[in-house]
């Protein structure tokens, strides 16, 4: 199964966990001034790499906090975790 | 006696390994049954047939070799309604068309109801199929028990059997001889098959693709045609292109040979499995996809488990088998879980993709409507609605209620 390391409980079963898809994505600033396709690439556009991604994963069967780790998705090895959902 | 004489011959091989050339009028990315099936396509309504179909693997061995070959078309929408029924009726025809056994067969489709809400869906959707001109019925428990005798249709389970959606005409094919089917019918009429050929790049013009880099040599070419599911993205994003795509995991598996116990396809979305049983003897079922990302072709061990005991719940005298074997497929799914069929920002490119967990069933239909649509340069009607600005324009085609994770 895949293993997700929690940076405050350690890693865990990837079921413990519920996942968030990419990191990073903030929301805009300023959403009234985004075309239609600036709109449209907030709302349904995502990172989707063969590599190394960014994503976010929250721990809810443990600590119950946003984190975020850098996994290869093919072969699901985890370079990073930081903490903290953006 | 000799080994030789024993044996039978080696069939004959269906299609030949090309060669490729230095230019095509159309390169189709992707050598699935998709991408076969749209240079068959090409070639035999449109005469275009200086082809190539690029596969970086070998023919038809990624998600068309890995999916569940449930055909069906019983959508909720009438744009999804459209293509399926198209496809549908490909599919019944398929055979003379090839001149190839691909052994369809049109046992129906079962889609259960465990709770009101699902029951609610399900009636609606066959009211909405029925005004489409589709054959969908709504069966009771009891209907269901006389339909699928080794289904427990009483009370017992966990999530009890209400009632269900039925399409007589839906059923199965054999996935493999679907593939070469095409491959051997567009290869006959000039299309060039080549595989083990990946493509890693673009050459690009202005707002024209030029040709495309690839691990046997650049080849320029007329039109670009990208069919490559779960790797769609990937292959946009070396033109430059972000597609409204997440790439997931999705799991099937199949037991070991058993007796004739099950003529139907029986899926259920609320609890996430869906099963039929082959002409060999295998059950054939199918899981829900990994929520991550993933590229990997594996998938988690807990999904088949959860699925392994909606199955054992629903259909008892399961317990018994063997699994043999589990896989998992790359797919590609869209935010409103409906293919993207049309022109990519390039006036001589066009992708389909994003079919998610679905797209085995419409390989003829997408097949015809996409060559129609790279030959003439415009969207075919039933793919129009499925162009890439309906994100941008809020169209959506929302199959989440009627697909949901079993397609």
């Amino acid at each position: 199964m895949l293993r997700i390391p929690c940076p405050h409980c350690g890693e865990r079963d990837a079921t413990e966990f519920h996942y968030g898809g990419e990191a990073g994505v903030d929301y805009p600033s300023d959403p009234a001034a985004l075309t239609d396709g600036e709109w449209a690439a907030y709302l349904f556009v995502r990172g989707n790499p063969r590599g190394w991604f960014r994503e976010r994963w929250f721990h809810a069967a443990g600590c119950r906090l946003w984190f975020q780790v850098e996994r290869h998705t093919v072969t699901d090895e985890v370079r990073t975790v930081r903490e903290g959902a953006a | 006696m000799t080994v030789s004489e024993r044996l039978p011959d080696h069939p004959a091989f269906l299609w030949r390994e090309d060669e490729p050339k230095a230019s095509y009028d159309v390169v189709v990315v992707g050598g699935g049954g998709h991408g076969l099936a749209t240079a068959y396509y090409l070639a035999k309504n449109h005469g275009i047939t200086n082809v190539a179909v690029l596969e970086k693997g070998w023919l038809a061995g990624g998600n068309m070799a890995r999916n569940t070959t449930i055909i069906r078309s019983n959508y909720l929408w009438d744009e999804s309604a459209g293509i399926y029924e198209h496809s549908l009726r490909l599919w019944e025809t398929l055979e003379e068309e090839l001149d190839t056994q691909v052994m369809f067969s049109q046992r129906g489709v079962l889609n259960l109801a465990h709770n009101l809400s699902d029951a609610r869906e399900g009636k609606r959707r066959v009211n909405a199929n029925q005004l489409n001109g589709l054959d969908a019925q709504w069966l009771d428990a009891q209907e269901i028990g006389k339909l699928v005798p080794i289904l427990d249709v009483t009370d017992r389970p966990r999530h009890p059997v209400l009632g269900g959606t039925f399409q007589p005409r839906a059923g199965i094919a054999k996935h493999d001889y679907v593939a070469w089917g095409f491959a051997r019918a567009a290869q006959a009429l000039g299309v060039d098959i080549i595989q083990h050929c990946e493509v890693t790049g673009f050459q690009t013009s202005g707002d024209r693709v030029t040709g495309v880099s690839t691990t046997r040599g650049d080849i320029a070419l007329g039109r670009l045609a990208l069919s490559a599911a779960g790797h769609s993205g990937v292959l946009a994003g070396q033109l430059g292109v972000r597609l409204p795509l997440q790439s997931h995991p999705l799991q099937a598996l199949v037991s070991e040979l058993l007796e004739q116990v099950l003529d139907t396809v029986v899926m259920s979305n609320a609890v996430h499995v869906y099963v039929s049983q082959a002409h060999k003897g295998e059950l054939v079922m199918g899981a829900g996809v990994d929520a991550h990302v993933g590229y990997g072709q594996r998938g988690s061990f807990h999904v088949i488990e959860e699925q392994m005991a909606a199955a054992v719940e629903l259909f008892p005298i399961f317990a018994r088998a063997h699994v043999l074997r589990t896989w998992a497929g790359i797919v590609d799914v869209t935010p409103d879980a409906s293919p993207i069929i049309g022109h990519l920002p390039f006036d001589n490119a066009y992708v389909n993709c994003g079919w998610g967990t679905g797209g085995f069933k419409a390989t003829p239909g997408v097949g015809s409507v996409f060559a129609d649509t790279v030959a003439e340069e415009r969207p075919h009607p039933l793919a129009a609605p499925f162009a890439l600005d309906r994100f941008t324009t809020g169209r959506l085609i929302d199959e989440h209620g009627a697909a949901a994770v079993a397609h």
